[in-house]
């Protein structure tokens, strides 16, 4: 793509014009967490269980607290008064065991904390861990979800012996009349593995308690910092306006950072308790053991439908392995699958159960898609096991099934509204581009050549721009402030704390366009919660839905007091702000916006009725999520021989709403198929059956390389919004959401003369040539 | 992730790392891409580490007579790309080219990985299919090994803790002859899931010398003496190979783990010894 | 035991008292101030700590800084020389060869070497290249167009 270096005031909303952010990040001048330096700094380490599950009987610190430059160990009790670990959701029946940030008798999963130490240097920091003396009693524990569930399990937290974390049920239309008049039912049982989000930098934070103002400021690599701010100055009983959080450069997330960690709050503990700053930062293989985990559905799916292909109903029931503690949002991230179950066709009867079961694991959480990629795994490998069922095509099926544009905004039988969109056409283009119909001939010679060709579609809609209030506990509103500095130059604050995103790149754009000023003179802040008003954050793809739209507004009602000074400064009561100056409509005279903005702070007189100073913030609530789709085709060949799948052409037709930079667009479009794709052939969490965490570092956890990720073409259709007044929607999880789906469609459709319909991921080439030699010579 | 304390030599030569190893007591570093994590895991905790990063003799590339001599300290990436190796012993750097990433190549020597004998690297394949010999030097003496009595076991060869490996002596390849390795890669690690070195040379239409060496599928790097056999002698057709790669895992007790089963491995194991044999053939 | 060491590092010479022990990355990071090489694994398979070491790419949390004694490094802070981006940095901002950033000093260096060896690189060239460099971001996709960009502009 051409990419654009722009000085001019020409309009750049959907322009892909290159980041603002690189220059930091291409220097190596970037401030990470873990680049932060303070005076006195000290080092915190973290002392993990080897057990699942386990007593602890005795903890024996000292040989640590003497090692040479030590200065303090903490165990549970410790830290025994300070507030748990907070979950955010309720749900009627919902089991919050108490999360504390150190274990205190028992261990429940490997790598749960049990002590911290502290030194004044990493590398003692470290060797003090080995010193730190743990007793453990191991007990039983239990791994798997659905043994957990079994009479007799390992109970994960004694007071709830059938390991029952929480149900939910949501229905719509009228399920039994809709398999009653069904002609063919197809079940299967589908699974969502447990990935790691693995964000390139690993967890951290730097905290440094001032003790004569009683002050605690806090770097954390988090998504979310006005949230973890509320957040840990409960956990600690810390005045909120004493605690500031900062979110420094972050290095990813993929929902992985939108938490209250233990180790974040035992850092800003620590520094208060030995009034020096402290820093603790995972290592990647503690990354694996206690960040968050995505996925880890077992869903059991039954389709019904005619035998014209007409779907009537869809029963689920969803299994949610949530670990042994629940994190801020664990418990919605079934329920949010729910959401999306009905995919993008218009059948009214759905019924979903859902139980989320304690495990002896780390919890699941938030990431990259967080329920919707599960959801839509499910309801588009249903769809290809009803089209193989039928013998039907899969993009004839998709087509006479879509929510017609028509229909929109559309009431899903979900209880929520689809706010735009044109699903055939999205399919329809992408089938033109790819050469389906070619495709499928080509596919059928390759089979008479003994060759095994496959042809994956996969269509999606996704819920995101997170959201009105109601559905987040967080509030779902965001947050900006556009302050004209007397010099007329232009800083934006925005409450979504991007991390990778480019949304200073983007919300420059907005900016300039709406108040009609150079790029240049436009600086957009965020992560700080002193400097910046209160926000939510970045996470569910509402950075430019939410966010973007919070700095419209906030722009659209300081245009209307820059026209007041200039009114004041031109003596006209007839005058119009476009482009950096203000005109008389009546003399044709001018002011600048640099002059209207520097007499806004100092006068000597103001307007009537007007405050000094250019500036204004904005919190908008949305009135309803947006909901993008696509429509995704894959193509691979599987080696007969050793199970490979090589995947040949891969072709992402996303509809984001308008655009606003194409280049990000596309950026986050590659890295989302890229992830979604990692789950579909790599990505596996593994646990073994006595627990333990057998991916705990990359040599074992198979992140997708350069050369395991194929050439992904992309376009897009573009159907604004209704939602919001610059027409976006979201594009941060929809490649994730689309790419499982589509790959493994892609694998099936290349096994499925042999009899196979339905294959779970990862697709290790194992997995594959063991299917192969079952189907025989089919 | 961060190592125990230890001691650190540097020494400048042969007789001065010998000494130095000579009470058994220290471990020795090459590039470090095998030792150093696993010092950092904490896994390995040598109290004293003899550095050979700067001993300029072990980095020669020297033919002699029907041999080459690669020094130990030789990088992956200078084994793949000698003009010299690849003319007198492509499989060795063929096979060098495949080792990790480009920066594991750059640091990580042929000795180390040798050294290391993780049952999954690359290097062992070809070692065994090329019958290598490794040159073992301590303070009073020397002993040259052959390659099938060097690998041992897992992470186990027959270096004792007072020796270094000097070099490795490699035959230089006779006119005719066709090499191969082919490997499946572990997807996370780079490593071989199975790989498969091959030297096949015919002659007068029958295939009159075989080597294969096979990393991957057992504990540790094993010469194919079956499958050679059943190719030796036949006129290498698609079925000879077919029929002669079989026999791969005769006498085996294949690896199971996270990332292959052994029955898949096995079966692996057959194909890629017949696409390496074809390759090279 | 501390050992003194003699580094070049980004053109300056250093002389430092260190211990054995002390991995080159933190050398860097912590000793001498360069923050551009990151840790993102410690296994070295992710690649973000890449630096050059006599011109040489390596994973620097795999090596002591003892092992660099008497050496030249070059990190990413080394690449832009006089206020001016390297190529490769320039083509990598082009490109939309980024996101969170991360990962991007070891992918410069690494790229730095691969288009050194290899000026005209095919796609499946430059994704082996990169096989030492973990992106969790771009799908390397617009790391791939910036390598060839960069390729480009070096060789042309």
């Amino acid at each position: 793509m051409e990419t654009t270096v722009t000085k001019k005031t020409e309009r750049l909303i959907g322009k892909p014009i290159r980041r603002r952010e690189d220059p930091r990040l291409i220097t190596g001048t970037a401030t990470y967490v873990e680049d932060i330096e303070l005076p006195g700094m000290h080092y915190a380490a973290v002392v993990r269980s080897p057990h699942p599950a386990a007593d602890i009987k005795g903890i024996d610190t000292g040989a640590a607290e003497q090692h040479p430059g030590v200065v303090a160990v903490y165990t549970g009790k410790d830290i025994d008064h300070l507030g748990a670990v907070p979950c955010g959701i309720s749900l009627p029946d919902l089991r919050i065991p108490h999360h504390h940030l150190l274990a205190q008798d028992r261990v429940y999963y490997v790598g749960h904390p049990v002590a911290v130490v502290v030194a004044n240097d990493r590398y003692i920091a470290a060797d003090a861990v080995d010193l730190v003396e743990v007793e453990y009693e191991p007990t039983d524990s239990v791994s798997e979800p659905e043994e957990a569930l079994e009479a007799g399990a390992p109970a994960v937290h004694a007071e709830w012996p059938d390991n029952v974390a929480f149900t939910h049920h949501q229905e719509g239309g009228d399920i039994e009349k809709a398999f009653a008049e069904a002609d063919v039912i197809v079940k299967e049982r589908i699974v969502s593995q447990r990935l790691a989000p693995s964000a390139m930098e690993p967890r951290g934070t730097v905290a440094s308690w001032n003790s004569g103002d009683e002050s605690l400021t806090v770097y954390s690599s988090t998504q979310i910092p006005h949230i973890l701010r509320t957040l840990m100055a409960g956990v600690l009983g810390l005045p909120e306006h004493k605690l500031r959080v900062i979110a420094p450069e972050v290095g990813g997330g993929f929902g992985s950072k939108c938490e209250l960690y233990p180790e974040e709050a035992l850092t800003a503990f620590i520094a208060m308790k030995i009034g020096k700053p402290v820093k603790w930062v995972l290592t990647r293989r503690d990354e694996f053991l206690a960040t968050i985990h995505g996925r880890g559905h077992i869903d059991y799916y039954e389709l019904a439908a005619k035998k014209d292909g007409t779907m009537l109903g869809l029963k689920v029931k969803i299994i949610q392995d949530v670990g042994s503690f629940h994190m801020l949002l664990t418990p919605a991230m079934p329920t949010l699958s729910v959401l999306m179950l009905p995919g993008l066709y218009r059948f009214k009867n759905v019924h979903a159960d859902v139980v989320g079961v304690f495990t002896h694991r780390m919890a699941t959480d938030l990431y990259r898609g967080a329920g919707r990629p599960e959801a839509t795994h499910g309801i588009e490998r249903m769809v290809e096991v009803l089209a193989a069922e039928l013998g039907m095509d899969p993009v004839e099926l998709r087509t006479k099934n879509f929510v017609p544009p028509s229909d929109f905004p559309y009431d899903t039988p979900m209880g929520v509204s689809y706010d735009s969109g044109n699903y055939a056409a999205i399919l329809e283009k992408a089938v033109q581009t790819v050469g389906y119909s070619q495709l499928r001939e080509e596919q059928q010679e390759a089979r008479r050549q003994g060759r095994l060709m496959g042809i994956g579609i996969a269509t999606y809609g996704e819920i995101c721009a997170f959201g009105p209030s109601p559905a987040l506990p967080t509030g779902g509103w965001e947050s900006a402030t556009v302050k004209i500095e007397p010099s007329g130059q232009v800083t934006v604050m925005t409450g979504v704390s991007p991390h990778g995103q480019g949304s200073q790149t983007t919300f420059s754009q907005i900016a300039a366009d709406e108040l009609g000023v150079d790029i240049d003179d436009i600086v957009v802040t965020h992560g700080d919660t002193s400097t910046v008003q209160h926000g939510v954050g970045t996470f569910g793809s509402r950075n430019t839905a939410v966010g973007g739209t919070a700095l419209v507004l906030a722009i659209r009602e300081l245009k209307e007091k820059i026209e007041t000074y200039g009114a004041m400064l031109l003596e006209s009561d007839d005058v119009s702000y476009a482009a950096g100056v203000c005109t008389c409509n009546k003399t044709g005279k001018t002011v600048t916006l640099g002059e209207i903005a520097m007499t806004s702070w100092t006068g000597p007189t103001y307007p009537a009725n007007t405050q000094p100073g250019l500036v204004a913030t904005n919190y908008w609530e949305p009135p309803n999520f947006a909901f993008p789709f696509g429509a995704h085709i894959v193509v691979s060949e599987v080696d007969r021989d050793t199970g490979e799948v090589a995947i040949q052409r891969y072709l992402a037709v996303d509809d984001c709403g308008k655009v606003i930079n194409p280049l990000l667009v596309d950026g986050q479009v590659h890295g989302g198929v890229a992830q979604g794709l990692g789950q579909a052939l790599y990505e596996q969490v593994v646990y073994d059956d006595t627990g333990q965490l057998v991916t705990g570092e990359y040599m074992d956890y198979a992140l997708p390389k350069a050369a395991m990720v194929p050439t992904i073409e992309t376009d897009r259709t573009e159907t604004p919004s209704p939602v919001n007044p610059l027409g976006v929607k979201g594009v941060g999880e929809a490649g994730t959401i689309a790419a499982s789906p589509a790959v493994v469609n892609s694998v099936v459709d290349a096994l499925s003369h042999l009899g196979v319909r339905h294959i779970d991921m990862p697709l290790t080439p194992e997995k594959i040539w063991k299917l192969v030699q079952q189907g025989g010579s089919a | 992730m961060i190592p125990q304390e230890f001691n650190y030599s540097r020494p400048g030569t042969v007789q001065e790392a010998v000494d130095l190893l000579a009470d058994g007591e220290a471990k020795v570093l090459a590039g470090g891409m095998s030792l150093i994590p696993l010092m950092k895991l904490r896994l390995s905790a040598p109290e004293h580490v003899v550095d050979l990063g700067r001993i300029p003799d072990l980095s020669r590339i020297t033919e002699n007579g029907g041999s080459l001599h690669l020094g130990a300290l030789l990088t992956h990436h200078q084994v793949a790309t000698s003009a010299l190796v690849q003319e007198k012993c492509p499989l060795i750097a063929e096979t060098a080219s495949h080792i990790g990433d480009a920066q594991v190549r750059n640091m990580g020597t042929l000795g180390g990985s040798a050294a290391h004998a993780d049952p999954a690297a690359d290097y062992p394949a070809a070692l065994c299919a090329l019958e290598a010999k490794v040159r073992l030097v301590r303070r009073d003496s020397e002993r040259v090994v052959g390659i099938g009595d060097f690998f041992v076991d897992a992470l186990t060869t027959a270096v004792e803790p007072e020796e270094i490996i000097t070099e490795l002596i490699l035959p230089v390849e006779e006119a005719g002859t066709g090499v191969s390795y082919q490997k499946l890669r572990q997807p996370a690690s780079g490593f071989a899931i199975v790989g498969v070195a091959a030297r096949v040379r015919k002659d007068g239409g029958r295939v009159a010398m075989a080597r294969v060496g096979v990393t991957g599928l057992a504990a540790s790097a094993y010469r194919a003496t079956g499958v050679e056999a059943l190719l030796e002698g036949s006129e290498g057709s698609q079925a000879d190979v077919a029929a002669a790669a079989a026999a791969v895992d005769e006498g085996i007790e294949a690896i199971s783990d996270l990332h292959a089963s052994s029955d898949y491995r096995r079966h692996v194991a057959r194909v890629y010894t017949a696409r390496a044999i074809q390759a090279a053939l | 035991m501390k050992t003194q060491i003699n580094v070049c590092i980004n053109g300056l010479e250093r002389t430092d008292e260190v211990e054995p022990r002390l991995l080159l990355i933190h050398y860097l990071r912590e000793v001498i101030g360069l923050k551009g090489p990151h840790i993102g694994c410690e296994t070295s398979i992710c690649g973000a700590c890449t630096v050059a070491l006599n011109g040489k790419t390596v994973k620097s949390c795999a090596l002591l800084a003892v092992q660099a004694d008497g050496q030249d490094i070059v990190t990413v802070e080394g690449l832009a020389t006089n206020g001016q981006l390297h190529p490769v940095q320039e083509a990598f901002w082009n490109e939309h060869g980024l996101q969170c950033g991360f990962c991007t000093p070891g992918m410069l260096m690494t790229t730095r070497e691969l288009i050194e060896r290899n000026p005209e690189p095919t796609d499946e060239e430059i994704r082996h290249g990169l096989e030492g460099n973990l992106c969790r971001c771009t799908g390397y996709q617009h790391i791939v167009n910036a390598v060839k960009s960069a390729a480009a502009k070096v060789g042309g």
